[in-house]
C-alpha cells in the first residue's frame, strides 16, 4: 500500500554568498492516513526547514538540493509552482506558531474563510458560509454566527488558534504541517488545541505532523516520534518506545535532562556543549562531541538510519545498534 | 502575611497602565455627548505574598497575567499605584533612586531575553566589570580581575570570550554571562524572569544547574518566574499561581502538585502533557480569558470556572489560610464546596 507522504533522502541547501550551507541532509519519513508524526528537536536542528521542504514553500535562499517529496503518489518537488498551489492549502494546510502569520487583520474571519473556500472549490457563497460556519463549530467556537464577522484582534489568543485550525481544515486536506502550533498558548488552552488536531485525525483520517521542541506535548498527541539533530533523524519511531526506552545517546540525553522524573531540588543531568551551527557541523556523526559514548569511528564516519530488531524502530548511531 | 523574618515582603500592591494614548484618542462620541475615557490594563490587582532567606518562590501563571510587571514592580522598576514592598523590614517602594542605591546591590534581575538585557556593544567584560566598578567605586584593578575571574569560573564563562560581543554567542552561552553579570555584585535576591524558557531542553538543563548550585554557594532567594510547570515544581520550594493579576493560590511545591486546591491551579496541572503518560483527560474550563483591561467583577476566574455561584460573581474573594498552610483566593474552597 503506497503512504500518504513519502520524504526520500530529503536534504536541503541555503545558498548563501560564501557558498551552500546544508540545513536538511538526507531526511527520510512516511506517514500513513490519519498518522500523528511528531518532530522534536532543538531550535536550529531543521524541524521547520522539513514542513516547508515537504509543502515546497521553502524562503528565498532555500531549496530541495537532493531527494523526493511523495503526498498521495504523486511528487511534489516536481510540479510546477502553479499546480503546486493547487494542492497547498487544499491537500496540505500548515498551522504556524504565530495565527497572524496565517490571518489577515484587516479582513473579517468570515471573508478570509470564504475566499479560501472559492480559491479551491467550486460552490456558491452561500454554501461556502456554511462549511466556513461548520468548521468553526468544529474547533468549538462559542457563537460561531458572531464570531465569523469579528477581525482577528478582537480574539483572543486561543480562539486565534482555533479559527486557524478551522481554515487549515476548511478543504478537507489529506495532512496537516502544525509548526508550534501552541507554543505561545497557555498549557490549559493548548491541550485543548492538541485534543482538536486528535480527533480531527481520527474523525477525517487526516495525517498529522506535530513539529515541537516540547516532548511532553508529542508523547500525548502523536503514534510516531522523529528526533532530529543537526539537519539530520537521529532517531525514529513508535512514540512510547522512543520515549521509555530511547536508544540514540541524544535522544537519551534529552528526556534525562527533562526535571520530570528527578527528585526536586536535585541536579538535572545535562548534555554538555551544544547543538553546532549548520557552519561548522562536526565530520561523521554531527553529535560526537557531545556524546559520552562516542567511538573513533563516530569522528570519521555519518552514521546511516538502521532498523532495530523488527519493529519500524531506527537509529543512527555507530556504537548503539 | 505579615513577616519580621522575611526578606521581601509585599503587600497589597496594585499596578495599572493607562494606554488610553493622547488626549484625541481617549475622546468617545456617547449619547449625544463627547466624553473623555481612560483606557487601563489592570496588570496586579492587590497582590500579598512573602519570600523568606534562601527560598526558591516560583511564580506561574498563563501569559499576560502580571508576571513580568511583579518582577519588576519589586525591582522597583515600575512604581506602584498603592501598596508596599519591604525588603528585611526597610519600606523600598517609595525610595528615591538615590536612597534605592544600597538596594539595587542586593537585588539583581536575569530576563528571559538575554540578547535584549546585554548591552551589544559591550564585550563581555566590560558587560561584567561594569556592574561591579558602579557599586564599588573605590575598588582596585586587581580587585576588579580578581572578582571577574572568580565569577566567570563559577558561571562557565570561558576566559577566551571575553574580547567578544553578545551577537558571538547562543542563547545558553548569553544567558550564562548575563547570570555571571547578576553575580558580580554579590547579590543576595535575584528576580529570575523566565530566565530559561527561550532556551532548548539540553541548555535549560545546564542554567538551572548553574542556578541551583548559585543558590546553595551563596544562600541566594530567587522569584522565579516561569511558565513551565515541570521546571516549577523540580526548582522552587513555593509557588504562587496568578490569574489575571491576582495569586490564586500559593503552597509548597510539593503541597501544590499533591493537592491543587484553586479550580484554576487544578486545571493547569491537569493540562500539563506529561512524557510518555497518556493522561485521560484534562479538565475542560468554560468561557474565554478575559483582558486585563475589562477585568471580570468578583472572581478573575468566574468565567471559566467550573464551581462559580452567585457570590463568585458578586464578591472578590481574598487569600485565605488553610490548615495546611496553604493560602487559596476562592469562595468555593474557602465553603467546603470543592
Ligand atoms: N533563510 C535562511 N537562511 C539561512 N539559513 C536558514 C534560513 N532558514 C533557516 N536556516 C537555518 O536552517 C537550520 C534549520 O532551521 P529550522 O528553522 O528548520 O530549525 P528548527 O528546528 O525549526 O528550530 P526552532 O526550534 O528554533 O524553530 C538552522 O540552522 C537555520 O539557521
Ligand atoms: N509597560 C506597559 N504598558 C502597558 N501595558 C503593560 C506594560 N507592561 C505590561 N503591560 C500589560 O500588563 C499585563 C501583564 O503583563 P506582563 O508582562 O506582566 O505579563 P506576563 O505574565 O509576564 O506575561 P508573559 O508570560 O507573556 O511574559 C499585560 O496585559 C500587558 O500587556
Ligand atoms: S471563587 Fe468561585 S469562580 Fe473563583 S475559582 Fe473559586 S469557585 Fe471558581
Ligand atoms: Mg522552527
Ligand atoms: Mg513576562
Amino acid at each position: 500500500m503506497s503512504h500518504l507522504l513519502e520524504v526520500k533522502d530529503l536534504e536541503v541547501k541555503f545558498a548563501l554568498r560564501f557558498g551552500d550551507l546544508t540545513a536538511i541532509n538526507g531526511v527520510s519519513l512516511t506517514l500513513d492516513k490519519g498518522e500523528r508524526l511528531g518532530i522534536v528537536g532543538e531550535s536550529g536542528a531543521g524541524k521547520s526547514v522539513t514542513g516547508f521542504a515537504i509543502i515546497n514553500l521553502l524562503s528565498k535562499p532555500g531549496y530541495i538540493s537532493a531527494g523526493r517529496v511523495l503526498l498521495e503518489g504523486q511528487e511534489l518537488n516536481r510540479l510546477p509552482e502553479e499546480d503546486m498551489r493547487k494542492i497547498r492549502g487544499n491537500r496540505i494546510s500548515m498551522i504556524f506558531q504565530d495565527p497572524m502569520m496565517t490571518l489577515n487583520p484587516v479582513l473579517t474571519i468570515k471573508t478570509q474563510m470564504i475566499e479560501t473556500i472559492l480559491a479551491h472549490a467550486n460552490v456558491s457563497k452561500t454554501e461556502a458560509t456554511d462549511i466556513a460556519l461548520d468548521k468553526l463549530k468544529k474547533v468549538h467556537i462559542p457563537s460561531s454566527e458572531k464570531r465569523i464577522h469579528q477581525y482577528p484582534h478582537e480574539c483572543s489568543g486561543g480562539m486565534r488558534q482555533r479559527i486557524v485550525v478551522a481554515i487549515a481544515l476548511l478543504t478537507n486536506p489529506a495532512l496537516i504541517i502544525a509548526d508550534e502550533p501552541t507554543t505561545a498558548l497557555d498549557v490549559t488552552i493548548q491541550a485543548e488545541i492538541m485534543d482538536l488536531l486528535q480527533e480531527l485525525c481520527a474523525s477525517e483520517k487526516m495525517g498529522l505532523i506535530l513539529i515541537t521542541h516540547d516532548l511532553g506535548v508529542v508523547s500525548q498527541v502523536t503514534e510516531r516520534i522523529a528526533v532530529m539533530y543537526a539537519g539530520k533523524i537521529a532517531e525514529i519511531g513508535p512514540t512510547q518506545v522512543v520515549i521509555h526506552d530511547p536508544q540514540h545517546p541524544y535522544t537519551q540525553g534529552l528526556i534525562k535532562a527533562l526535571p520530570g522524573s528527578l527528585q526536586p531540588g536535585s541536579r538535572l543531568n545535562q548534555i554538555p556543549g551544544m547543538m553546532p551551527t549548520l557552519t561548522d557541523i562536526p565530520p561523521g556523526c554531527a553529535f560526537h562531541p557531545r556524546c559520552t559514548i562516542s567511538d573513533t569511528i563516530c569522528r570519521m564516519e555519518v552514521p546511516a538510519l538502521i532498523s532495530r530488531h523488527d519493529h519500524d524502530h531506527m537509529i543512527a548511531c555507530h556504537v548503539v545498534k | 502575611m505579615e513577616n519580621d523574618n522575611s526578606l521581601l515582603a509585599v503587600n497589597n500592591l496594585v499596578k495599572h497602565f493607562d494606554i488610553s494614548g493622547g488626549l484625541l484618542e481617549q475622546l468617545r462620541w456617547k449619547n449625544g455627548r463627547i466624553v473623555r475615557r481612560k483606557t487601563t490594563v489592570k496588570a496586579l490587582n492587590d497582590i500579598s505574598f512573602s519570600i523568606m532567606p534562601r527560598e526558591i518562590l516560583g511564580v506561574v501563571g498563563e501569559s499576560g497575567c502580571g508576571k513580568s510587571t511583579l518582577a519588576r514592580a519589586v525591582l522597583g522598576l515600575y512604581p506602584p499605584d498603592s501598596g508596599e514592598i519591604n525588603y528585611q523590614s526597610s519600606r523600598i517602594d517609595n525610595l528615591t533612586p538615590h536612597q534605592m542605591l544600597p538596594f539595587r546591590k542586593k537585588m539583581q534581575m536575569i530576563f528571559q531575553d538575554p540578547y535584549a538585557s546585554l548591552n551589544p556593544r559591550m564585550t563581555v567584560k566590560r558587560t561584567l566589570e561594569e556592574p561591579f566598578l558602579f557599586h564599588n567605586k573605590s575598588a582596585t584593578p586587581t580587585e576588579v580581575k580578581d572578582k571577574v575571574e572568580e565569577v566567570m569560573q563559577q558561571v562557565g564563562v570561558e576566559p577566551s570570550w571575553i574580547t567578544r560581543y553578545p551577537h558571538e554567542f547562543s542563547g545558553g552561552q548569553r544567558q550564562r554571562i548575563s547570570i555571571a553579570r547578576a553575580l558580580m555584585v554579590d547579590p543576595e535576591f535575584i528576580v529570575a524572569d523566565e530566565p530559561v524558557s527561550a532556551l532548548d531542553v539540553s541548555i535549560q538543563a545546564q542554567i538551572l544547574n548553574l542556578l541551583m548550585e548559585a543558590q546553595e554557594k551563596r544562600g541566594l532567594t530567587y522569584l522565579f518566574i516561569t511558565h513551565d510547570l515541570s521546571v516549577v515544581e523540580h526548582f522552587s520550594t513555593r509557588v504562587a499561581v496568578m490569574y489575571l493579576g491576582k495569586i490564586c493560590e500559593l503552597a509548597a511545591t510539593s503541597e501544590l502538585f499533591e493537592s491543587p486546591r484553586h479550580p484554576y491551579t487544578q486545571a493547569l496541572l491537569s493540562a500539563i502533557p506529561e512524557l510518555g503518560r497518556q493522561k485521560p483527560t484534562h479538565i475542560k474550563l468554560k468561557g474565554e480569558v478575559p483582558t486585563p483591561i475589562e477585568l471580570p467583577a468578583g472572581c478573575v476566574f468566574h468565567g471559566r470556572c467550573l464551581y462559580t455561584d452567585e457570590r463568585c460573581i458578586r464578591e472578590v474573594p481574598q487569600l485565605i489560610s488553610l490548615n495546611s498552610g496553604v493560602e487559596v483566593a476562592c469562595h468555593a474552597v474557602e465553603e467546603n464546596r470543592i
